[in-house]
């Protein structure tokens, strides 16, 4: 109990002073994950809407590779993301390593099937129910996804801020790919574990309610977008 | 610029689903002009012989044609589902919606829309959401929805079977207009009552075959198989 | 398309450019968690211009990252393994630069009495006798290494109930202890800047056999030809010059010093 209040006290103190160290990881925390929920939306939605609405050859495959994706611990795909980046790794002359790119691209692996799973759920879910009515309309293939994608928003953005809720509380993978160098990858959840491991438990709660209170704050905001939308009753 | 897609030819049509023969094999021709009502009671294909006429149904066996191609056809053709399927846009949108897809600017569609939305009684609604309106006047947008595009042939599915008088006597005066209008419409129902007043005339389906047929000043006083007869008298079929 | 998208999304996301030239290295957590990294990296970039990111992972990750190419130096404290890197041909050479000491901590109640003994192994034979909980890194980093060899000396394999082997960096595992009232090797940097001590307190130290050389090692440019071997020798000239001596030697936490300046001059 006492370390939740002094981490309460403390989060408090370091948001009221706007403190310098407190807002650069906040806001690279932010910058990280928004650029990889952008990338698992622009990845995730549309490949989410296609395997809801057409029926390919290896359609099964994916969804089971997307399932598969989904049920690893971030941590392993830290570990590749870094094989593969490394110095001796095949991408290693990228210079990626140790980067917030780096962190991006494990993110985007990590929440893309999760956006896409969610979305492709969605999408089918309305598919059915729209079916008879957009083949009655004589609808072309590109109308109708174009209309499952718009009329699911709701839903989609659902899948999104899932997608942002995961990345933005990820620590295992961004920790290996990142390394949670100071002023150039930490990040919230990275230093939470630091401070954890230095056994500033205040400290480290007071991050803690940091990062819950900025997850809320998305949430909040972005529901309140879609609250601007009128009777909004669906 | 109209083409008339009328008459539809049905020649030994069959529909199976699942190993069961669910219509068929029948023929069949839709031409003219007023209400067709089909009756028939559940479970005798109703709903799949209309489904089938629209398009949305495989056919198994036999032809289908239209007087002009499939595709001309398909864009003067509209169907009103039993339960009506709104898309998650205002009244408004779910009326431009088919105007939209064929390619109209969004002024012509949206002042089409609510022109019909007036005339069908959705003035006052056009900005709700399409789902959250009450169930006659979900099934008032279906039909304004499908009357948007000015079809030659409209298909309805039951269109009045969970409404309460007041929304029937309304839908059904819309019918009764677009029937004026030259529409041709081929509802089914199993209300004989209904199908009293508005029908031209009459098909009787029975377990999946086109068992009796013929004009409703005939039909409805001299059917000419005993099943309709029994039917007509409120019996129960086996 | 997509992968266009995602490719020049990536590229603009690159880190931000400071002026300071990079250099990455791999040092251990205890290290890191002695505070000492702050005073001497603002001092680095001022001095040489060098913007030194430190990659705080235990000594075996810092070995690997060597390896891998993906560091440019490294600072560890575990001998063996560095002769090895060196035998290996992934660093150039070691270059000793301080040491600190490492401590055995315990319950303050000190039911194992290690408190009284004279000598490191003496001290472990106690706590092995009494079976007191015995909380063990147990993750293959520098100091996980010193302990399993002071259990050696002592000729004592550690095994049973008591002797808990959490795989965990030193911070974990001091919370480990704390909150199971155990036993642990410690660096005395880590100890006195860890913050939740809760009943623990020191049971021993001040012997010599457990001295923590730290030494700099760096990443040889005939393996990784990337490496930045004109920033790598101008830290290692500042690391062991009289300006890093005295920072060094002045750094302490509660008017304790940490750490002894041993570097030789070539």
């Amino acid at each position: 109990m006492n370390d939740i209040w002094a981490g309460l006290t403390q989060a408090g103190r370091l948001i009221i002073s706007l403190d310098p160290t407190l807002i650069e990881i906040t806001a690279r925390s932010f910058k990280v994950t928004l650029t990889a929920t952008l990338l698992s939306v622009a990845i995730g939605l549309p490949l989410g809407a296609w395997l809801a609405i057409s029926r390919f050859r290896f359609r099964r495959l994916v969804i089971a590779v997307m399932n598969a994706l989904m049920g690893l611990p971030p941590v392993v795909i830290g570990l590749m993301v870094y094989v593969i980046l490394s110095r001796s790794g095949p991408l290693g002359v990228l210079g990626l390593l140790f980067t917030t790119s780096a962190m991006v691209i494990a993110q985007t692996i990590i929440i893309s099937p999760i956006i896409a799973s969610v979305a492709h759920q969605v999408v089918r879910d309305l598919w059915a129910e729209y079916h008879d009515l957009l083949i009655s309309i004589n609808t072309s293939r590109w109308q109708r996804t174009r209309t499952l994608i718009w009329d699911s928003k709701r839903g989609l953005m659902t899948a999104s801020l899932t997608g942002f809720g995961r990345a933005i509380g990820e620590v295992g993978a961004i920790m290996i790919v990142g390394g949670n160098i100071e002023h150039a990858t930490r990040v919230l959840t990275t230093a939470i574990s630091l401070e954890t491991g230095r056994g500033n438990f205040a400290m480290a709660l007071a991050l803690g309610f940091v990062l819950i209170a900025s997850a809320l704050l998305v949430n909040l905001v972005m529901h309140h977008i879609s609250r601007t939308e009128r009777g909004s009753r669906w | 610029m109209v083409t008339p897609i009328l008459p539809l030819t049905l020649s030994q049509v069959q529909v199976v689903k699942q190993g069961k023969r669910i219509l068929g094999p029948l023929d069949y021709k839709l031409s003219g002009r007023g209400i067709t009502v089909v009756l028939g009671p559940n479970g005798s294909g109703k709903t799949t012989f209309l489904r089938t006429m629209h398009g949305l149904e495989h056919i198994r066996s036999g032809r289908l044609y239209w007087a002009c191609t499939t595709l001309a056809a398909r864009k003067s053709q509209a169907f009103v589902f039993q339960t009506p399927i709104l898309l998650r846009r205002t009244v408004l949108d779910n009326i431009a919606y088919p105007l939209l897809v064929d390619g109209s600017t969004k002024a012509t569609a949206y002042a089409r829309a609510q022109e019909i939305a007036e005339r069908i009684g959705l003035g006052g609604l056009l900005g709700v959401m399409g789902t959250a309106i009450s169930g006659g006047e979900k099934q008032k947008l279906a039909l304004a929805r499908a009357l948007v595009r000015k079809p030659q042939v409209l298909f309805l599915d039951e269109p009045c079977a969970n409404l309460d008088g007041s929304a029937t006597k309304d839908i059904e005066a819309i019918l009764m207009d677009e029937k004026a209008n030259g529409t041709r419409l081929i509802m089914s129902t199993h209300n004989v009552a209904q199908a009293r007043r508005l029908a031209d005339d009459v098909i009787f389906l029975y377990r999946g075959l086109l068992h009796d047929q013929g004009p409703s000043a005939t039909f409805f006083t001299t059917p000419a198989t005993s099943e309709a007869l029994t039917f007509l008298n409120g019996g129960i079929l086996a | 398309m997509i992968k266009k998208a995602v490719l020049a999304a990536v590229l603009t996301c690159a880190p931000l450019a400071s002026i300071a030239e990079d250099f990455k290295m791999a040092v251990t957590t205890s290290f890191a968690n002695s505070g000492l990294a702050e005073v001497l990296l603002p001092e680095i970039q001022a001095d040489i211009d060098l913007n030194v990111q430190l990659l705080i992972v235990g000594t075996g990750q810092a070995i690997k990252l060597g390896e891998q190419g993906d560091v440019d130096a490294i600072l560890v404290h575990s001998r063996p393994a560095e002769d090895k890197f060196i035998d290996q041909g992934f660093g150039t050479h070691r270059r000793e630069i301080m040491y600190n000491d490492f401590i055995i901590i315990g319950p303050s109640v000190d039911p194992a009495q290690a408190k009284s003994s004279a000598l490191t192994v003496e001290a472990f034979d106690k706590i092995a006798q009494s079976k007191a909980d015995f909380v063990s890194r147990g993750d293959d980093s520098g100091t996980h290494k010193v302990e399993l060899n002071l259990w050696k000396k002592s000729h004592i394999t550690p095994e049973g109930d008591w002797y808990k082997s959490v795989g965990q960096g030193m911070g974990a595992a001091l919370n480990t202890a704390a909150g199971m009232n155990a036993y642990i090797l410690a660096d005395r940097a880590s100890w006195l800047n860890f913050g939740n001590k809760q009943d623990l307190a020191i049971v021993f130290e001040g012997d010599p056999l457990l001295f923590n050389q730290y030494a700099y090692i760096p990443v040889n440019p005939e393996k990784h030809a990337h490496m930045n071997v004109a920033a790598a020798k101008r830290l290692e000239a500042w690391l062991v010059s009289p300006r890093a001596k005295a920072l060094i030697e002045g750094y302490q936490i509660d008017g304790k010093k940490l750490f002894v300046f041993n570097a030789q001059p070539k």
